[in-house]
């Protein structure tokens, strides 16, 4: 809770219960404590495939279908070496012109490395 | 949906806003946002949008009105429409027995007038019973005691009188015998007991040491002050006589802390003066005081006036607890810290006490009583210990003192921490064990409020102190 501060144990009983109930899953996540939005799952191999339930925008267009969006989180949020373009050094253009997956997708094109 | 507000009591501390939460015993620090939202439910009750939108026009965000407004709700700070039902839970039907309070002798060398056990308003009826208790006695009280603990790993017996000390010869021996069944169970126990001062020997001081024994003192403060009441049968005060056995006992029993146990009386009400005394004069480490027991018109009757200045007393000294606390040093005023370790558990209470439930009495004549204070009376019998509970009785007992069976608390706030009060305050007071004891309503919600807002200061400017309450002590 952020406007209420538990201050003795029945509180924090009443707190954690409150965080179980309504709270999102934040297992592994580094700063647990965090206001709660929607959010990335930190680490795509931590998560139960397929489908991250929602996008980085709350919504449900960015999720893994089309299949074009698995390669859009590796390459945009995920530092695994995965088999998609590297964002960071050589092709941080490669996704520009696809600003929705499941309409532009057909912009990301291949690359030559 | 409809919101209304739920039952709490707001209180500062610190200069910060908090809440104490009604029934359950939570206590949160508010911010400025969920302040406003309370002011605005106190003015009257409305729908959550808008309240919502008050709370967006006031400056606030929609997201922070909204999870403020679903924060409130969720600590039940705030109820829908009709309030929140309250569980009615039942008093469980078994309950393992902790403690055990063995009166060893209900005989007494001194005479106290506002006695329980013996003065005007007493409950025993001790005609025809034994005055000492026999060892076969004390050790089906012990067998009583294992029995009942069921599966507990660890059980407690407080020796009582009469004077304690007039039977310690059975005391030695109901230890040894205890611990050897304890051993052979593989549950742990431990020991302690209440005198007046009276008979306590070098060698018993050595044996309470060696045995690591707690010790509880029942005595009134300076000479003036005990004397008035705490009298032999010919009079003469008891001061003289117990003050050099008591210096004897602090300056040696180490093992255990010391602890003095004041009856406030009309003319024993100075409060300061009579902890001054005891901790830092004679060096208990601990005093606790309580009004006396009694119907209001005995002449050592504290009046409401006079309970108002006792209040007034127990406030300034509180607050010496609280600067000792916020120094992080022991202060000894056990009234205080009784009451902290309960706000900060926020334990919420179906009944006052644990009388009945994880602790009983038992007279020298082996019937089991609630607690001590009700020991050898008839009326109030539970049993005995050579045939058990009389579990019939006992849920009566229980079912009648339950917090839901007294209609003056529901609206109170303080119920959570007392209850109704005192199960022989209330017998003594209104005949009736399961009464709420009215008398003291005022005093009690003063004394919470008081150490919530004391709880609030040490909350806030030296929380490892509460740290000394993480652990509940056991009843």
């Amino acid at each position: 809770m952020r406007h209420l501060r538990a201050i003795n144990k029945k509180a924090r009983r009443i707190d954690d219960l409150q965080t179980a109930t309504d709270g999102d899953v934040v297992a592994m996540q580094q700063n647990a404590n965090a206001a709660q939005r929607p959010h990335y799952p930190m680490g795509c191999s931590i998560v139960f495939s397929p489908g991250w339930e929602v996008d980085s925008s709350g919504g449900t267009a960015g999720l893994c279908q089309p299949v074009e969006r698995d390669l859009y989180d590796c390459y945009i949020s995920c530092y695994w070496p995965a088999q998609v373009p590297d964002h960071l050094n050589n092709y941080p253009e490669w996704t520009s012109k696809c600003a929705a997956a499941t309409k532009d997708w057909r912009n990301i094109d291949l690359v030559f490395p | 949906m409809q919101l209304q507000l739920s039952e709490f009591h707001q209180f500062e501390a610190a200069g910060h806003p908090f809440l104490y939460l009604v029934p359950s015993g939570g206590i949160f620090a508010v911010d400025d946002l969920s302040k406003r939202a309370i002011a605005l439910l106190k003015e009257s009750p409305r729908d959550a949008k808008a309240l919502l939108d008050e709370l967006v026009a006031g400056g606030a965000s929609v997201e922070d009105a909204k999870n403020c407004i679903e924060e409130l709700v969720a600590s039940r700070a705030f109820a829908p429409e009709g309030g929140w039902k309250e569980p009615v839970d039942e008093a469980p039907a078994k309950f393992p027995l902790q403690t055990l309070v063995i009166n060893l002798t209900n005989q007494c060398n001194l005479s106290c007038q506002y006695c329980y056990e013996f003065g005007e308003d007493k409950v025993a009826t001790p005609e025809g019973k034994p005055k000492f208790m026999e060892l076969e006695t004390a050790k089906q009280s012990v067998d009583f005691l294992f029995r009942e603990a069921a599966e507990r790993k660890s059980v407690h017996i407080t020796f009582f009188g009469g004077e304690t000390l007039m039977n310690f010869p059975l005391l030695k021996q109901v230890v040894d015998y205890s611990r050897d069944e304890a051993a052979k169970r593989g549950v742990t126990i431990d020991y302690s007991l209440t005198t007046n001062g009276t008979l306590l020997r070098p060698d018993i001081i050595e044996y309470l040491t060696a045995n690591a024994i707690g010790v509880t003192v029942s005595m009134d403060g300076p000479k003036e002050m005990n004397d008035q009441l705490r009298v032999f049968a010919n009079g003469k005060g008891s001061y003289d006589i117990i003050a050099p056995k008591v210096k004897e006992l602090l300056k040696n029993h180490n093992t255990r802390p010391i602890a003095a146990r004041v009856t406030l009386t009309n003319g024993v009400k100075d409060v300061k003066k009579i902890f001054n005394h005891l901790k830092h004069e004679l060096g208990f480490h601990e005093v606790g005081f309580a009004p006396v027991t009694t119907s209001p018109n005995r002449l050592y009757a504290i009046d409401e006036n006079g309970l108002n200045g006792v209040l007034a007393e127990f406030e300034e000294l509180a607050y010496e607890y609280r600067d000792y606390a916020l120094r992080g040093e022991h202060h000894g005023f056990s009234n205080v810290s009784d009451t902290l370790s309960e706000l900060h558990q926020g334990i919420s209470k179906s009944h006052p006490c644990g009388a009945g439930l994880g602790l009983l009495g038992v007279g020298p004549s082996g019937d089991i009583s609630p607690c001590h204070r009700f020991v050898d009376s008839d009326e109030h019998k539970l049993g005995h210990v050579s045939e058990g509970m009389d579990t019939a009785k006992q849920q009566d007992f229980l079912k009648h003192g339950h917090i839901h069976a007294k209609y003056d608390c529901h609206t109170c706030w303080a119920r959570p921490v007392c209850a109704g009060g005192c199960y022989h305050e209330a017998f003594v007071r209104y005949g009736d064990t399961g009464h709420a004891n009215l008398h003291y309503c005022d005093w009690i919600r003063g004394w919470t409020d008081l150490c919530l807002r004391i709880y609030g200061e040490i909350a806030t400017h030296n929380p490892s102190f509460l740290n000394h309450f993480e652990q509940r002590k056991a009843a």
